[in-house]
């Protein structure tokens, strides 16, 4: 079903197997680079085995997998806010286990972006506040795109709100305009629509993947829903730890 | 169902030990220090009863003469003879190495069974007759025992520890020999069982009046303020500890409220559940409260023995400096521990009884909600006003003590909003995401730490104002000494005729000899020492006036009016131009007041030819000698070699100085004590506070690391931010200090000593206790940034799982 890494190509330069419905072959510069990763939490049973992806620039794949099948354990290794035991991780060039914690953290800052189920937007700014933070953070806020994402997010009434003020949808809408303002070369989101109602999934989804599409940006998205699964690039699929 | 209730509702201290640590510290830390100051007063108030029962003297009524005057032995003796049983007493001032103590000398013969000589005769072997006979006996404790053990001009000392400290007890006749005022009474002693139709007094002895029993009153209104004083502390060391009670008992139910629901759903009564809720309460202020009472008894233990040197030193109390046992004490320890525990639990009590069965788990509110801190910054305000309206309406300690509750109070309630109100302007200032999160981050945390910072605002103002307070004293209190002690080296003879020896020896080799001559009066309630001076030029240019009249050592030398000390000129209302009565029938026009630190009795200063007119017989043994410094040593070794005199017969100046400045130290050591002892329950509030909240601070932080923060980063901005709020709480402090100095130095001193200070400031101190602020914040916060640094990911990471 998913392509896997070559492990004799550089990850600049490998190519990778597109299988996703119509089985067509593309060589493109792969972005990300999973190759046979493993994690175990200290003292429970292995969480991802020998697990492999990979992504090409501006692509968007999805993981989908049963609950606890550690397809968010594997969008948490991509964003190196951990660690893993085995295997090899290459974004952007770049080979995490290269990566002290200070070069973990310049990478979230300045390349990755990451969108939660539960929002997790900062409670004590304000949604314009939380809007610019990572860019800002990042050294790269760009107010005119900011603005622009504000206007296509639809927040533009409600940017001196506090984000308790909000409802899901919107909270939803406000943490993918955070992530995208730093214009990130890779998007990782986990259940994005998960806490919300069918309509408002629907039309965050529909956001997500116009501005995603208009930078240029690739995603990954863990999602339970096939549906959402079908709207993206390519479909990978965790079953025990291990992709199938 | 109750036990499988216990066992649910108890195990949440399983998986928060910290947390249950905390509670139980924070109630043994209110305990304590509230427990040792009890103890502490407790056993000086048990000291000066146990001195007067020991007496005997204070529970009897008293007779003596309307006008002030001594009575004469022929007034007794019609009296005995009418068939009053009364007992004769002769009081007087002793010197003994440099310091004034009292000689009560009571007809033994009349009141044979004085508890303090029968109990003492019979420790020590002694016959009763020997207190009788010639040279007769003294009793005295043991310190002074063995000062007056020197004295070949005294009869033998038995050494007792019933006798009160700095107090003789002897029988009047030996008495009348050492104070040399042979014939004379100072009161009667009015025995129990009098006989029935004993003749009125009004008959017999028109002159004389009769005085119910004094018991330990005077002692115990003098001590009354220091007592006062050290319950407030106690009061506040209590409100602060009961600060980390009420954050911790809300959070533990906060966390609990899930299982309460839980346990409701299935079935629970809310009574049954309020009944083990109460019982968890009282065994752990129980459990508390006994840890508070053993260190409290520690505390105690390690500060009575300064107490009862402060107590001697200030008000010549009768208190000693070890601490017993006592079952009220633990009773009420425990009482204490019971109350504050469910008084700083009531409203998560009454919050929870209301709680509907199906309430969501409450999530803890992190923005300090607007209308909230305003209500508590109207109500802190509101206390202020009530404690400056006390003050404004009534008089004394009380109203003093009223205004200084409200302002700290107040301060403490209007500081959370006050916080609010920099933090607003610091994100206004805040430049950059980081530095603007911050602040903002700072702000949420302010509902959860508000009552350490409380404890802490406390804490500081009650050191900045008790420190002014002491450094002002001691400042005033240097350059009062020099002042005051101008001679270069003072001398004390044996008796009258060696005092006239040493002056005439002194003369032809000194600068000038200035006889140091008083006599004791007992005017009213309190006694007064009326001095008698020569014209010096040392007494015109250094002596402390603070009110004068003009011309005021012409008037007072040339025997027209008199000084009086501060303590006198306040209690009576006596100034400049207004008439004082230094004994029956003596009255004089006060010229002037001086200061007077120290001294617990009222002091008049007249020209030596006046004193001597009403006084013949006041002793000639002290004098101030003044000479060049640098043969002074050389004449005091001449000197007592001439005259055979004791080491402690001469003291220079700078000795006298020195002593002087260790007593006042010594003063302040139990103060500075429970200074500490505060900033530290402080600096314990804010850690248990920071780390009761940390379960709820990784939510906030786990996104930030997640935008690309290190942990190691986030723990220093952590810890940035406590040591900032407690730097803006000092900052706050400062003020509120200040306030609490001037009350102390200008309303509590006056009222409790009677004496008015100078206010200084000292803002080097400031800044060192600033310093200190922070460093028990980042202290209190190295805890939780440690443990923030050191956090695997994947705890941070639950914060993002989806699978709850």
């Amino acid at each position: 079903m998913v392509a896997i890494g070559d492990p004799g190509l550089d990850s600049a330069a490998c190519h990778a197997m597109f299988a996703s419905g119509s089985n067509r072959k593309k060589r493109r510069t792969m972005l990300l680079t999973v190759d046979h990763v493993s994690k175990t939490y200290p003292g429970g049973r292995p969480v991802l085995r020998d697990a492999s992806i990979s992504l090409a620039q501006g692509e968007s794949l999805s993981l989908t997998g049963e609950s606890g099948s550690g397809k968010s354990t594997l969008l948490h290794l991509v964003a190196a806010l951990d660690g893993f035991d085995a295997g090899e991780i290459t974004f952007d060039g770049t080979s995490y286990a290269t990566l002290d914690d200070s070069g973990r953290a310049a990478l979230r800052r300045d390349r990755v972006a990451l969108v939660f189920q539960q929002f997790n937007l900062i409670p004590s700014l304000t949604v314009a506040q939380n809007l610019a933070f990572h860019a800002r953070l990042a050294g790269r806020h760009d107010p005119a795109w900011t603005t622009e994402i504000t206007g296509r997010l639809g927040l533009s009434g409600v940017l001196g709100h506090y984000p308790e003020q909000l409802s899901g949808g919107q909270q939803q809408r406000v943490a993918i305009g955070r992530a995208m303002s730093v214009r990130p070369k890779l998007l990782l989101a986990d259940e994005p629509t998960g806490n919300l109602d069918e309509v408002a999934a629907s039309a965050v989804l529909d956001l997500m993947l116009e501005l995603v599409r208009l930078s240029g940006t690739a995603l990954l998205l863990v999602t339970h829903s096939q549906s959402i699964a079908s709207r993206l690039d390519r479909q990978a699929h965790l079953s025990g730890g291990r992709v199938a | 169902m109750i036990r499988a209730a216990t066992l649910a509702f108890w195990s949440h201290w399983r998986r928060h030990p910290v947390q249950l640590l905390t509670l139980v510290l924070g109630i043994a830390l209110a305990t304590g220090l509230w427990s040792a100051v009890q103890a502490i007063n407790a056993e000086a108030r048990a000291s000066y009863a146990r001195a007067a029962a020991q007496l005997g003297a204070d529970k009897f009524d008293r007779l003596s003469r309307s006008d002030g005057k001594p009575m004469s032995v022929a007034e007794y003796l019609t009296l005995r003879r009418a068939g009053w049983q009364v007992a004769a007493v002769l009081q007087g001032t002793l010197r003994v190495d440099g310091a004034s103590v009292t000689l009560t000398g009571i007809d033994l013969v009349a009141a044979p069974d004085l508890p303090a000589i029968a109990e003492a005769s019979a420790d020590s072997r002694i016959a009763p007759l020997d207190a009788l006979t010639a040279p007769g006996l003294l009793f005295a404790n043991a310190d002074l025992a063995r000062a007056l053990g020197d004295r070949p001009d005294l009869p033998p000392v038995i050494e007792t520890a019933l006798v009160p400290p700095r107090r003789i007890l002897t029988d009047i006749g030996t008495a009348e020999a050492v104070l040399n005022s042979t014939g004379q009474i100072s009161y009667l002693l009015v025995l129990p069982d009098q006989p029935m139709g004993r003749p009125p007094l009004t008959e017999i002895a028109p002159d004389l009046t009769q005085e119910a029993a004094r018991g330990t009153q005077d002692i115990t209104r003098l001590t009354d303020s220091f007592h006062l004083n050290l319950t407030a502390f106690g009061l506040l060391s209590f409100v602060v500890g009961l600060f980390i009670v009420h954050g911790t008992v809300g959070l533990s139910f906060e966390q609990r409220r899930p299982l309460i629901r839980t346990l409701r759903a299935l079935g629970l009564p809310m009574r049954l559940l309020m009944r083990l809720i109460l019982t968890e309460l009282l065994l752990l202020a129980l459990l508390g409260g006994v840890i508070g009472l053993a260190l409290g008894y520690l505390v105690a233990a390690a500060l009575l023995p300064d107490v009862a040197a402060t107590l001697r030193g200030l008000y010549g109390a009768p208190a000693e400096g070890s601490v017993s046992l006592r079952p009220i004490w633990l009773v009420s320890g425990l009482g204490m521990a019971v109350a504050g525990t469910l008084l700083a639990s009531a409203q998560t009590l009454w919050r929870l009884s209301r709680l509907p069965i199906l309430a969501a788990p409450g999530k803890h509110r992190w923005s300090a909600r607007p209308r909230a801190m305003r209500n508590q910054l109207l109500i802190g305000l509101a206390i202020v006003a009530t404690g400056i309206v006390t003050f404004a309406v009534a008089d004394g300690l009380i109203a003093g003590f009223a205004l200084m509750a409200g302002c700290l109070l107040g301060a403490a309630l209007a500081l959370p909003p006050a916080l609010a109100g920099l933090l607003v302007l610091g994100k206004q200032m805040a430049r950059g995401p980081l530095a603007e999160w911050i602040v903002a981050d700072m702000r949420t945390q302010l509902p959860g730490l508000s009552l350490a910072l409380m404890a802490l605002l406390l804490a500081l103002a009650a050191n900045i104002g008790v420190g002014t307070m002491v450094a002002s004293f001691r400042l005033t209190f240097d350059g009062w000494l020099d002042q005051r002690l101008t001679s270069t080296y003072y001398v004390t003879a044996r008796d009258d005729a060696q005092g006239t020896e040493l002056a005439n020896w002194l003369a032809p080799r000194s600068d000038a000899v200035l006889p140091i001559r008083s006599a004791e009066i007992t005017t009213g309630t309190y006694p007064l020492f009326v001095y008698g001076i020569v014209d010096h030029d040392s007494y015109r240019r250094h002596w402390p006036l603070i009110a004068a009249d003009a011309d005021v050592w012409d008037r007072v030398m040339t025997g027209q009016a008199a000084l009086i000390n501060e303590q006198m000129a306040r209690r009576d209302g006596l100034w400049p131009g207004s008439t004082v009565s230094l004994a029956p029938g003596w009255e004089m026009v006060v010229a002037g007041v001086y200061s007077d630190y120290g001294n617990p009795t009222g002091q008049a200063i007249v020209a030596l030819d006046r004193l001597l007119a009403h006084f013949p017989d006041v002793p000639n043994t002290r004098f101030g000698v003044h000479l060049p410094a640098d043969r002074a040593e050389q004449q005091a070794e001449a000197l007592r070699a001439a005259f055979d005199l004791p080491p402690g017969a001469v003291i220079m100046q700078q000795g006298l100085k020195a002593q002087s400045r260790a007593i006042f130290e010594k003063t302040f050591l139990v103060t500075g004590a429970l200074n500490v002892l505060t900033l530290g329950v402080a600096g314990f509030a804010i850690l248990t506070s920071l780390l009761t909240l940390w379960s709820q601070r990784l939510p906030q932080l786990a996104p930030v690391w997640a935008l690309g923060l290190t942990r190691s980063g986030l723990a220093w901005l952590e810890l940035l931010r406590a040591v900032t709020l407690a730097a803006m709480t000092a900052l706050l402090a400062v003020p509120l200090g200040l306030v609490l100095a001037w009350l102390l130095l200008s309303v509590i001193n006056v009222a409790a000593f009677g004496w008015q200070l100078p206010m200084y400031l000292f803002p080097f101190d400031w800044v060192k206790l600033f310093a200190l602020a922070l460093l028990t914040a980042a202290i209190a916060a190295a805890l939780p940034m440690l443990r923030l640094r050191r956090l695997p990911p994947a705890q941070l990471l639950k914060v993002f799982a989806n699978e709850n």
